[in-house]
């Protein structure tokens, strides 16, 4: 823990902070499939906490999977063999219904349950001493899943009714899911935000929705933050981002990193950004090449802690190459003996 | 040959990007005075659609502007080149579809941008099976299938999809975000092309035209 915030602080730890966001990856681990392992909260408790001694990780990862809260708002998930869980045909289709629709009731959600479950069994193995990093989707990306975004994008530029009374029920509900999570035992929570990435609008349009709509709602949780633009860039509203109330950003490998350091020094720790897609066939050798090349960027003054660049790692990335990855951290990400 | 072609290029990339569907219709009006359809699609709104996405690669443009200008040339070119006409007849069958999932926002994009350069293709929509596309590549004689996939593992099984259609008369050109993030992963499944954007994707599907005849 103590590493983390020293990072946090814009010093120096001992070693750089890894957080392998692994997901999947403990259904491996316990030998069974995608959907039997996030059946139960014991079985998530399990994989993370095998993840974090096998990898030496520095958090505990509290996501099951994105559509989790389409579950809760009654929309359909479809379960993947080889691939994190996907949203089926978007709940909403008619957006006149939008007007309709309400926050969906945490106490009322199996789905929801099962991950606060096991947040409070982690933090009882936690203590203190390992970061537990709970999840919830922004409201302003949230209606990718409810909607898709052709119809989203549609209300936003056009019906401005539809999407102030969706922002709204999307900003009740994330407020009381992260605080949920938090008041269960998360240390943090990732907001997931890939929309306000300027991959996705452009900065004007930021300055208008998400970045309103992030200050708003980050306000409101009894804890801290990291934003997440799941690979999207975020380097033209790196002004920005940082007065959302946020302390983390999670950084795109699309990006200069050199930038991305000097544009967020001292405001915004990075978090990223190894290159989750390719790390499926990156050899042993390219993985530490990898890892040593981004700490040898990032790393330097603190504010930067090893991450993937997506907020989950693919399910198809081997064992031996998460070793590799972790054992370059562990090496390389050294302060006083290799960093700076 | 038309004239200030760069003047049209220009006012058009303006209005698209301020989302000004009336400004930019009145100018391919104007424009459609003074040139063929062909030309205005090929040089004026094709070009300019190449612009905006290659302003989206250097990350001066937002994929949210990139599908708005989409949209709206779109429609503006059904008015000036009617999904009958002669010109767009003589095409190979093409369809575009999303492969095993429901994100449909990149196969949006590139569907209009190639209706809006003039060509005509099948919309098959998201949530598309193996079996399924097998059943209606074979069905519907397609010669040209494009598929977008967002999820790593819908990327991974384009690679099964090509070996039961390797008997089969059509080439599969892919794209999305996998294969954004790793340059060589449409090789490994086998594809016939990828285009990281919808610019790419004309060029590509331009240039397959031109040799099936």
């Amino acid at each position: 823990m103590e590493r983390v915030l020293t990072t946090l602080g814009h010093n120096e730890p001992d070693r750089v902070p890894q957080f392998l966001l692994l997901t999947m990856h403990g259904a491996k681990e316990l030998g069974m499939s995608i959907k039997d392992y996030f059946s139960k909260g014991e079985n998530v408790v399990e994989g993370q906490l095998r993840l974090q001694k096998k990898y030496r990780n520095d958090c505990f990862y509290a996501f099951f999977y994105a559509p989790l809260e389409i579950e809760a708002f009654g929309g359909e998930v479809i379960y993947s063999e080889d691939g994190p869980p996907n949203t089926g045909l978007p709940f909403i289709q008619n957006i006149e219904k939008i007007l309709e629709l309400e926050p969906p009731k945490i106490s009322e959600s199996k789905m929801l349950h099962k991950v606060l479950f096991a947040i409070e069994k982690l933090k009882k193995k936690a203590k203190s001493e390992i970061p537990i990093i709970g999840v919830a989707m922004s409201p302003f990306s949230l209606p990718i899943m409810q909607m898709g975004f052709e119809k989203y994008l549609e209300i936003m530029h056009y019906r401005k009714d539809l999407f102030d009374h969706l922002m709204h029920v999307n900003m009740e509900f994330c407020v009381e899911w992260s605080n949920a999570q938090l008041a269960a035992g998360a240390t943090a929570i990732c907001y997931f935000d890939p929309v306000s990435s300027s991959t996705i609008i452009p900065r004007e349009l930021y300055l208008e929705t998400g970045f309103r709509i992030a200050q708003q709602t980050l306000s409101r949780l009894n804890g801290p933050t990291a934003t997440h633009f799941a690979s999207g860039n975020c380097l033209p509203i790196a002004d920005l981002v940082p007065q959302t109330g946020t302390a983390v950003v999670g950084i795109s490998s699309m990006e200069d990193l050199s930038k991305l350091k000097k544009a967020y020094k001292n405001k915004l720790t990075l978090l990223g950004n190894l290159n989750g897609i390719e790390m499926r066939r990156w050899t042993t050798e390219e993985a530490t090449e990898n890892v040593r090349k981004v700490i040898e960027i990032a790393a330097p003054g603190g504010g930067f802690i090893l991450s993937d660049n997506h907020g989950e790692i693919p399910f198809q990335v081997s064992d031996e190459v998460l070793m590799a990855v972790s054992e370059a951290v562990h090496t390389h990400g050294v302060y006083e003996e290799t960093v700076g | 040959m038309m004239e200030n072609i760069k003047f049209y290029c220009d006012e058009l990339e303006r209005s698209l990007l301020l989302l000004d569907k009336e400004a930019a219709e009145k100018l391919l009006m104007e424009a459609s005075g003074k040139g063929s359809a062909i030309e205005i699609a090929s040089k004026i709104i094709t070009a300019t659609l190449k612009k905006i996405g290659d302003d989206w690669e250097d990350g001066s443009v937002a994929l949210s502007q990139v599908y708005m200008s989409g949209i709206i040339c779109e429609e503006l070119i059904d008015k000036i080149l009617p999904p009958q006409s002669p010109v767009r007849i003589h095409q190979p069958k093409m369809a575009i579809g999303v492969f095993e999932d429901y994100h449909l926002l990149g196969k949006r994009i590139v569907y209009s941008s190639l209706r809006a350069s003039g060509f005509e293709l099948t919309d098959l929509g998201g949530g598309l099976s193996i079996d399924k596309l097998v059943e209606t590549i074979k069905k519907e004689q397609i010669r040209i299938m494009l598929l977008s996939v967002l999820m790593l593992p819908s990327a991974l099984h384009i690679k099964e999809l090509k070996e039961k259609l390797k008997d089969v008369d059509v080439k599969i050109l892919v794209g999305g975000a996998p294969f954004r993030f790793d340059a060589e992963l449409w090789k490994e499944v086998g594809a016939d092309g990828f285009g990281k954007d919808s610019s790419e994707a004309i060029q590509m599907v331009t240039k397959l035209v031109e040799e099936m005849g």
